[in-house]
């Protein structure tokens, strides 16, 4: 067995899910706030093995999912341009804006749009079409915002002029502090996301512990990294000593990649940000600093983001909460499926509704 | 590759006006390579023999790139079409080819393809009987897309079906999964993702033949190409009425796809497989089954990955497929929306 493999280990799992059940004293209501962690959590049929005293709540830990409606406009718009080129990551292609219309849509409609597996591809594109405007549609955590600035900062190098980035990049722990504040919040602990972490370290997050007294733990993706993530959850709460910590410590430094967090913060300063099913969301958003300003697609296209209410009976609100399982929800597999996504659960693969569709038996 | 026989090096729209230069490329290429007495009758239509119930299957072949590791547009189409009349428990016999080809593709490429095309058919043992060439302005088509239409003697009795798979069946699959949408993937432009993968693109037809005559009694054969492993048994599933339970730790994929499909967000169980079949069949032949298709080529791999069982027992109901991990949970395994997209962290 290979490292890799030992953390799917069925024998070690065993021995955690035995613990876990041994050591739960008192309900454990967690949530996660990364998408990978979802799937993870479903793709592994590590959920009905969990203990019924454990319910798993999943948050808006996808980027594409709390894409804003208004967001996905600015997009649509941009696509009926003349002499623009969209260069995006491939599961933004399927999330519906106003009337439900994506950017699969506006493709087959004449759009041309490229899927794209990093920004800097999106120079190249740029490049090699010297008469177009290439926009890359920033849309990401605190894992993707860096590659992009690096990205800006390369274009910049090259006197890239056609180039432009669309920048709805969003931050994870102001999110979190929306979700505790929210007095009918019922969370106990979070699942810290591991990717997001690789570049913040445990630092922001720790206002989680401190002012709200909530566990937070940095978890790696494999079912034995989420089960001794939940052992460390409950432990903490039976102690009633609540720390962050960093559990996935293969991949994720403790004071994260500085590096990674200059180039972004040199490229970007933060701002409120639209969030999908949750609203406007303090510092949670990044935009260009004035040194990049001439890369940046919202001021130099004349682009207007106008808020749209959000769609009448959806409960993604209260999903993203915690507040609502998926399958509570009135709109689940009825007028709202993975076809036909009405919210942002829905939408992406890694959305908690939709993973709740596809996976549960 | 020898040099090209054509004395024109670049296809024109002329090659497919009906005029000399049509006549020049059905001589000079597809005769040399196709070369049997029914297409060299030149006749307006080929005259076949054949008996009793027939297989007749079609399919168009678009794919980017055209040329990838293990295959190409030509080998896929012959072997597509070859593995799609063989699944009804029939015996391939003649092919049409229809090309419709972009303005401009040089000569050399649709050399490359026909004669890959003729090495495939000759090794599925199926004759290329009638064909049609049309050639189309730069940019109405992409490159080279190619039609296919088989058809073959049905020599099983009673001939396998999707709507036959019963509890108690064995589920068994020719060899590893998502070979060939990993690779084709991983070739397409803009995608620089190097692994030593390579396409599975093979004919099956002398595997559904052995297990057919030597075995016997087999329920279902199907080969799971778009939509993959997960797609196929959820069809079977809904069309037979029944679970479909899969392990999924026995089902076999390369540790390269495995890792290529992690990078990507990709999920091999909803990738194309070019030369790979799903056998249903009872529980008690299975191990002989197996014996067999692991003795011939194209199934060394082959390896039972699960069971059929009623929909009254256990998690799931009548037309799903239900996943058991090897932590012992399960899960739903359903049908994709539409086409994998990579993700965003």
């Amino acid at each position: 067995m290979n490292v890799a493999e030992s953390f799917r280990d069925p024998a070690l799992c065993k021995g955690l899910l035995e613990r876990l059940h041994a050591e739960l004293e008192q309900p454990l209501r967690f949530m996660e706030v990364c998408g990978t962690h979802t799937v993870a959590i479903f793709q592994s049929g590590l959920r009905p093995l969990l203990p019924e005293g454990i319910t798993h709540l999943s948050g808006p830990g996808c980027p594409v999912c709390v894409t804003h409606e208004s967001e996905v406009a600015a997009f649509l718009d941009l696509a009926g341009r003349d002499g623009v080129i969209l260069a995006t990551f491939g599961d933004l292609m399927r999330v519906p804006g106003p009337k439900g219309r994506n950017l699969k849509l506006a493709q087959a409609q004449g759009a041309r749009i490229e899927i794209v597996y990093s920004p800097v591809d999106a120079i190249q594109l740029a490049v090699s079409h010297p008469n177009d405007t290439v926009v890359f549609l920033g849309v990401g955590f605190e894992t993707t915002a860096p590659t992009v600035a690096g990205t800006v900062m390369m274009a910049k190098q090259q006197g890239l002029a056609n180039f432009k980035v669309l920048s709805f990049h969003k931050l994870v722990p102001p999110a979190l502090k929306v979700l505790l504040d929210d007095p009918e919040c019922a969370i106990d602990s979070f699942l810290l996301p591991g990717h997001v972490s690789t570049i913040l370290g445990m630092e922001p997050y720790q206002f989680v512990a401190e002012q709200y007294k909530t566990p937070g733990v940095i978890t790696g993706f494999d079912p034995v990294d989420i089960l001794e993530s939940l052992l460390i959850m409950v432990e903490q709460r039976k102690r009633q000593d609540y720390r962050i910590v960093n559990q996935y410590r293969r991949a994720v430094s403790d004071t994260g990649n500085a590096r990674a967090r200059e180039v972004m913060f040199s490229v970007f300063e933060t701002s409120d940000a639209l969030w999908r099913g949750v609203g406007r969301i303090p510092g949670s958003g990044l935009v260009f600093r004035e040194a990049y300003a001439e890369f940046d697609a919202l001021q130099t296209l004349d682009i207007a983001v106008q808020e749209t209410p959000p769609t009448p009976g959806c409960k993604c609100g209260e999903v993203l909460k915690g507040k609502m399982q998926p399958g509570d929800c009135p709109l689940f597999g009825k007028g709202c499926t993975p076809a036909k996504p009405v919210g942002p659960c829905m939408v992406s693969t890694e959305g908690s509704c939709a993973a709740y569709y596809k996976y549960s038996v | 590759m020898s040099k090209s026989s054509l004395s024109e090096q670049t296809l024109l729209l002329d090659h497919g006006s009906g005029g000399q230069a049509s006549n020049r490329l059905i001589g000079n290429l597809f005769f040399k390579y196709f070369d049997n007495p029914i297409l060299n009758a030149m006749n307006d239509a080929a005259r076949l023999e054949l008996t009793g119930p027939l297989s007749m299957s079609t399919d168009s072949y678009t794919v980017d790139p055209i040329f990838f590791p293990g295959g190409d547009i030509g080998t896929l189409a012959v072997h597509g079409t070859v593995n799609d009349v063989s699944m009804m428990g029939a015996r391939p016999r003649y092919l049409s080819c229809g090309f419709i080809l972009e303005e401009g593709l040089p000569m050399e490429t649709l050399e490359r393809i026909v004669a890959s095309m003729a090495h495939a058919a000759e090794e599925a043992g199926v004759t290329i009987v009638t064909g049609d060439t049309k050639v189309v302005p730069r940019g109405a088509v992409d490159k080279v897309f190619i039609n296919t239409t088989g058809i073959g003697e049905i020599f099983a009795d009673p001939a396998p079906a999707g709507n036959m798979a019963r509890p108690g069946d064995a589920v068994l699959v020719s060899g590893t999964m998502g070979d060939h949408g990993l690779t084709v993937l991983s070739g397409r432009e803009g995608l620089n993702f190097s692994t030593d993968i390579k396409s599975d693109s093979a004919p099956l037809n002398h595997m559904v033949e052995a297990l057919i005559t030597r075995i016997g009694d087999i329920h279902v054969l199907r080969d799971p190409t778009r939509g993959g492993l997960a797609t196929t048994l959820n069809e079977i599933a809904g069309q037979s009425g029944v679970v479909v339970n899969l392990q999924e730790n026995a089902v076999p994929v390369r540790e390269s796809v495995r890792n290529g499909c992690s990078f990507l967000g990709l999920d091999p169980l909803y990738l194309a497989n070019e030369g790979k079949l799903i056998c249903i069949l009872p529980q008690e032949k299975a191990a002989a089954a197996l014996e067999l298709m692991r003795s011939m080529p194209y199934g060394e791999e082959a390896v039972q990955v699960g069971t059929v069982r009623d929909g009254a027992a256990g998690p799931g109901k009548a037309g799903q497929v239900v996943l058991e991990t090897p932590l012992g949970g399960h899960r739903l395994l359903s049908m994709l929306e539409g086409e994998q997209l990579p993700r965003i962290c």
